[in-house]
């Protein structure tokens, strides 16, 4: 074939794409290629593709969906953290003369590709999905708002990761550090398909998180069960709110900003060009508006989790309600003006770096009212230390630190001689890690009995939970040390001998993080083997307070046979201490949506246009476009979303409730 | 300032463990205080960090279920007294750091002169400070020094107790200045200025390196930095002097092509104007400066006539390459009158503070220097790559 | 604690509805959509900032003033007004459940619609035939994206509202539908005052600068 017809059809894409020269990505692809096949194989011949194709892939079931996020971000917990041990390895070995193992061209994009999978392919689907698995059912509505949209989302987050995974083996990722940062990642100094991947891969996913922001808005806003005032929300629900309003006005900041990148890079325009008048300076403006208030989009729901888990474990009402949601509200406002923290270093007047550092510290005020509130809610309570609480007192503990380091590099004078250093590392680590992290597993440990109707086994959770906070210490501390001593990120080889002994500390903490995750995905196995012992079925197992709590483990389609009545902030604690009836009779048909093969489809035509106009393949990413349209248009044509569960299928489900709690007794 | 004092002990005693914590002990007076601001901001900090974890150990032991002789109130969860002091004492301590900050930004402002040598000694003003002349490049450091007619590569060297004034900029993408000894880091950017000053006071070599990621040659970028007393750096700049090599700008646009753990490299003669063509990105001859280009848009632009002023780019420190969908890349073309050879500008000359050039005597004649490589001259287009 | 179980049940509950009504279809639709638009004001807020940023980075090339035909510009602009005052009456008609007349007003709109499209199309061809093209300079970019994206939703209000006309004609004007010419009502009014801004911000300012 002549090189025109092959360049029309495959765009950029050829064979010398496939990084074959490269033995780790090699090995990897060989590892990753024969699990998959097996998966496949094992699905096809256990014929489970009809049942994942019903019951999940096209499920419109908030929980499931939830469920499929967690999923989700915790393989990618899998690749992201791969990742981080190939830098810790590098940077542990690239002493003396040495370069370590990889070369510059792959450990740029390790590292690049280790920020952007942990912060948009990890915590955020690990976030999202504990809030749409646990809103709905704390406000004791039957689904979200917009159900078609949430698996849409979800299957655009999906797709988004598929790109980025797509990138190990085909081609190769962004060599620009997270941010891609213009000029470096304009086409001039990145013209290789890396920058295209990480633009199409955040902006297929961020269309997913900007429309799961939209509806789980609409869900808390519309959806509250009868007596649920804003003031009786419970916690994680309100903190959740304050989230999706963050997504909903930063994530279209990020869509411009990726698209601006990407016409400069494909049509040859100057947002961020030096010459022609453009400013790149611009562009970090504008990254970091979205790039602060996605901190708190992660953060906040971790908070939820932990006002939650606290207030259950010390058998007690959360201390200062009013104030913690305050302080959540000052939180979301307060995060849009603080970005230019982010880069004091640009050399912005004296009075503009204070302002911004002011700022900064004003939110630590009500983050610290947070803290003393989950002080005093221990304070005189009767603590439990089951998992989820364990993880709470390591969050206390690890994010006073963080948050100390934070304010810290909030004063500019000090910013100045810390900032891109690994101290700054440390830091972010020490938040991310011990707030948002610590807090999914909270969330996950606490929430796993509601999603799976039994409990985690806790021999393997105190493991991980040990592994994790004693490697994260270990990993981090160091980075900090070495902060002190001036040495900056991002570097992939080293002439100081002196340092490397600290660098082989980070690395070893990094190692005992990685036996944490093996510990946790052996939590999971083995507590799947014992599940009849940890088996729970009063659909209460932790004596908790709020809603999710009052229907089984796991919830029914419908969530709640009959919409419940609040009458106080811990409506479920309330319930029980005024003797509730679970109602036997009167039950109905429930009105639900049905399931839709529709989002699955249209995410995944964008990711194939994603992918051809990442590899200039024009004739795939106009074809997937148009489909997508059709595919768009034909689904509004059907009118008929909806089911009613008929009254008897009710009435055995709860039937057989009635039973197993009958047992029980 | 005793307390100051004490203070400035602790990174001594951190200093002793063994090894170089040099953002807690530098050599520099303005490093020296960045220290002292994060030092205290962290003892104001550790006064609410340190009860908050303690009462944390203290309230999860006190109150564990098993201790049943601890006092348990499920309902209690409200005291306006205790809120009042969650709010206050945060809201305190961030009074007393916002104080601070606003002070320490604008005193350790990297644009302010420097006021003082080190804690006791003002500057002298008398004595003229150091001007260097800073440029990232990929992925190596060039420094200027305009005074003595100077340029070096991946090498910096100041006299110990002189003011030093950097000007920072950067030939493609962004970099970050950063002597962790001298004083804090501020971004290397293209086609723009940033300053600082800074005073080194103790004798000695230290470590220089950009502070933000720039492409593959990153970490090989870095230089050391010379603090010398007055004699060590006349005879540090006699040897750059007498190393020969001359600087003007078809060698630098050698030079800014990309390479990797680059050599120290001398200059003893520098085209005069290269920092400022290097800064308007129009070292290339026949391209527009950003100067120009500025005075011209801010009187509107030029029309129609614009849109006839642009050549394709025939040069680029990475091969040529445009945009799949876009035309082949282009520059603005610089207009040459009589008194702005290269495309300078009046707008650019700063109103003089000597008048005897007004004279007419005195006037700095422009250099030109030819370019020797056939390649950089218009109109001849290598084959794009792209 | 485990949830007692008792059969009988007297008076109202407390705890839950036992006379339950599922919220009507769309009940969060209008909300939803509101929220969507903010977020797609946000959008345009991010690209007025740009051109704020970059709008008097003419590269040593035109401006504004050179380039911009307000003439046009308020021809322009007289068809988006006038499209949103007909799609006003669209909904008039649909409230009294017209659907011919509905259908009507519907098609001037689409028709002024395009004529805005269409008109755009011949200023952004007559500039770039010129010379004046996106890559010229920061300016230009800035201009074509703010003015482009603006165009783009235009054209996709119109996909969207060929879609509603086939899809009263097929179905009539039923709940749904009305809900869908409701959104497209918002949607589109949005867009006619994101265009003022741009006339005002954009081409008068420009002009004048």
């Amino acid at each position: 074939m002549s090189p025109d017809l092959l360049k029309l059809i495959f765009g950029r894409l050829g064979l010398e794409s496939l990084p074959l020269h490269e033995p780790i990505v090699v090995g990897t692809f060989v590892v990753v290629a024969l699990g998959g096949a097996t998966l496949l194989a094992g699905l096809t011949y256990f014929r489970l593709w009809g049942y994942l194709w019903r019951e999940w892939f096209t499920t419109v079931d908030h929980k499931r969906i939830g469920i499929m996020y967690m999923i989700l971000g915790i393989v990618m917990l899998l690749r992201g953290f791969a990742d981080a041990l190939m830098m810790r390895g590098q940077q542990m070995l690239a002493f003396g003369g040495s370069e370590g193992y990889l070369n510059a061209h792959h450990y740029d994009q390790v590292f690049t590709a280790h920020g952007v999978i942990m912060i948009f392919f990890v915590a955020m689907p690990l976030v999202t999905g504990l809030m749409n698995y646990v809103v709905p059912l704390q406000i004791g509505a039957r689904d979200v708002s917009f159900p078609f949209l949430n698996n849409f989302s979800f299957w655009m987050t999906v797709g988004g990761a598929v790109l980025v995974m797509a990138s190990l083996f085909i081609g190769e990722f962004a060599r620009t550090g997270w941010l891609a940062y213009p000029p470096l990642s304009n086409i001039g100094y990145s013209p290789d398909v890396g920058v295209d991947y990480y633009i199409w891969a955040l902006q297929v996913a961020g269309v997913g998180t900007t429309l799961s922001g939209i509806n789980l808005i609409c869900t808390i806003v519309k959806l509250r069960c009868p007596g649920m005032t804003m003031m009786k929300m419970p916690v994680f629900t309100w903190t959740s709110l304050c989230t999706n309003i963050l997504i909903v006005a930063s994530f279209p900041v990020l869509t411009v900003v990726l698209a601006l990148l990407s016409l400069d890079r494909y049509v040859g325009t100057n947002f961020f060009t030096n010459d022609f008048g453009g400013s790149p300076m611009m562009y970090v403006n504008l990254i970091w508006i979205w790039g602060h208030p996605e901190v708190y989009i992660l953060v906040l729901p971790a908070f939820g989790i932990f006002s939650e888990v606290t207030s259950t474990f010390s058998g007690k009402r959360l201390f200062g309600y009013t104030s913690m949601v305050y302080a959540t509200v000052v939180i979301t406002i307060l995060s849009y003006l603080v970005w230019l923290h982010h880069f004091f270093t640009m050399g912005s007047g004296a009075s503009v770096n204070s302002f911004f550092g002011i700022t900064t510290m004003i939110i630590s005020i009500p983050t610290g009212a947070k803290m003393f509130n989950w002080l005093f809610t221990m304070y005189r309570g009767r603590i439990r230390y089951e998992l989820p609480m364990m993880w709470t007192i390591a969050f206390m503990l690890t994010f006073v630190l963080g948050g100390m380091t934070g304010v810290l590099l909030a004063v500019p004078p000090a910013d100045f001689v810390l900032h891109n250093s690994l101290f700054l590392i440390a830091h972010f680590h020490n938040v991310i890690i011990g707030g948002v992290v610590f807090g999914a597993f909270a969330g996950i440990n606490y929430w796993f009995p509601k999603a799976f109707g039994f409990k985690l086994d806790v021999f393997w959770g105190k493991l991980s939970f040990w592994f994790w906070v004693v490697g994260f210490y270990v990993a981090f501390m160091p980075l900090y040390v070495l902060g002190l001593m001036g040495v900056t990120r991002r570097l992939r080889v080293f002439d100081d001998p002196s340092l490397q002994i600290w660098f082989v500390i980070a690395a070893i903490g990094a190692f005992l993080v990685f036996l944490g995750i093996l510990s946790m995905l052996m939590q999971f196995a083995v507590s799947l083997l014992k599940r009849e012992q940890l088996k729970d079925v009063t659909g209460d197992p932790w004596d908790a307070r709020t809603l999710e709590w009052a229907t089984s483990s796991p919830p029914p389609d419908y969530n709640f046979a009959f919409t419940p009545v609040v009458h106080d902030n811990d409506a479920w604690w309330d319930m029980k201490k005024r003797g509730y009836q679970r109602p036997l009779t009167g039950f109905r048909p429930i009105h639900m949506p049905s399931s839709t093969g529709t989002g699955v489809i249209l995410a995944g035509l964008a990711t194939a246009m994603g992918f051809g106009l990442i590899w200039y393949i024009w004739w795939l990413a106009a074809a997937s476009f148009l489909a997508m349209l059709a595919v768009g248009i034909g689904h509004t044509f059907n009118y008929h979303r909806d089911f009613d569960i008929p009254a008897e299928d009710v009435i055995r489900t709860e039937d057989a409730r009635t039973k197993l709690l009958a047992g029980a007794k | 300032m005793s307390r100051l004092k004490i203070l400035a002990l602790l990174p001594l005693a951190a200093a002793l463990s063994g090894c170089d914590y040099v953002v807690l002990a530098p050599a520099g007076d303005i490093a020296a205080q960045q220290r002292d601001l994060v030092i205290i901001s962290t003892v104001l900090m550790l006064l609410i960090v340190v009860p908050v974890m303690a009462l944390t150990v203290l309230f999860a032991w006190r109150y564990r279920q098993s201790n049943t002789s601890a006092r348990y109130e499920p309902e209690w969860d409200h005291s306006t007294k205790l809120e009042l002091v969650i709010w206050s004492a945060p809201l305190l301590i961030i009074v007393c750091l916002g104080a601070l900050t606003w002070m320490g930004t604008h005193l350790l402002d990297p644009y302010r002169t420097l006021g003082r040598i080190k804690a006791e000694q003002a500057v002298d003003q008398s004595k003229a400070p150091l001007e260097v002349d800073v440029v990232a490049l990929d992925w190596k450091w060039l420094f200027i020094y305009p005074d003595y007619g100077i340029a070096t590569v991946n090498d910096l060297a100041a006299p110990v107790d002189r003011p030093i004034q950097f000007r920072i900029t950067a030939s493609s993408v962004m970099n970050s200045f950063y002597i962790p000894a001298l004083a804090g880091q501020i971004y290397a950017m293209p086609g723009m200025e940033t300053k600082l000053h800074a005073v080194v006071n103790h004798a000695g070599t230290y470590k220089g390196f950009s502070a933000n990621y720039s492409g593959a040659g990153f970490s090989g970028m870095h230089f050391n930095f010379q603090g010398l007393d007055d004699k060590g750096f006349d005879a540090w700049i006699a040897s750059a002097k007498s190393a020969g090599g001359s600087l003007g700008r078809a060698e630098y646009l050698q030079l800014e092509k990309p390479s990797q753990n680059e050599p120290v490299r001398r200059y003893g003669t520098i085209d005069s104007d290269l920092y400022r063509l290097i800064l308007n990105m129009c070292v290339e001859t026949g391209k527009m400066c950003q100067s120009e280009m500025m005075a011209i848009d801010a009187k509107g632009g030029r029309g129609h006539e614009g849109l006839n002023n642009t050549l394709p780019l025939t040069y680029d420190k990475y091969a040529r390459r445009g945009t799949p969908l876009g035309p082949e890349p282009t520059f603005v073309a610089g207009t040459c009158t009589p008194d702005a050879p290269q495309g300078q500008t009046t707008a650019s000359i700063k109103a003089p503070t000597d008048i005897a050039p007004l004279t007419g005597a005195g006037l700095k004649r422009p250099t030109f220097a030819p370019l020797k490589s056939s390649s950089f001259f218009l109109g001849q287009r290598p084959k794009s790559d792209s | 604690m485990t949830v007692a179980v008792n059969p009988t049940q007297t008076g109202e509950p407390l705890f839950y509805l036992a006379d339950e009504h599922p919220h009507p279809e769309g009940y969060s639709t209008s909300l939803g959509f509101w929220i969507y638009l903010m977020s797609d004001c946000l959008i345009f807020a991010m690209l007025f900032a740009a051109f704020g940023v970059l709008g008097a980075n003419y590269a040593a090339g035109p401006a504004p003033k050179d380039l911009f035909d307000l003439d046009l510009v308020a021809v322009n602009t007289s068809m988006l007004l006038l499209s949103s005052i007909t799609y006003g009456f669209a909904m008039l008609t649909m409230q009294q459940n017209k659907i011919g007349q509905t259908q009507m007003w519907l098609a001037i709109t689409g028709l002024f619609g395009a004529a805005f499209i269409g008109i755009e199309l011949t200023e952004f061809a007559h500039m770039i035939h010129e010379g004046a093209t996106p890559q010229r300079s920061a300016f230009l970019s800035a201009f074509f994206t703010l003015v482009g994206t603006h165009g783009l939703h235009v054209t996709c209000g119109l996909i969207w509202l060929v879609t509603l006309m086939v899809q009263v004609g097929k179905f009539g004007l039923i709940e749904a539908n009305r809900r869908r010419l409701m959104c497209l009502s918002m949607f589109w009014h949005f867009l006619d005052v994101v265009w003022i801004g741009v006339f005002t911000f954009v081409y008068l300012l420009g002009v004048l600068r």
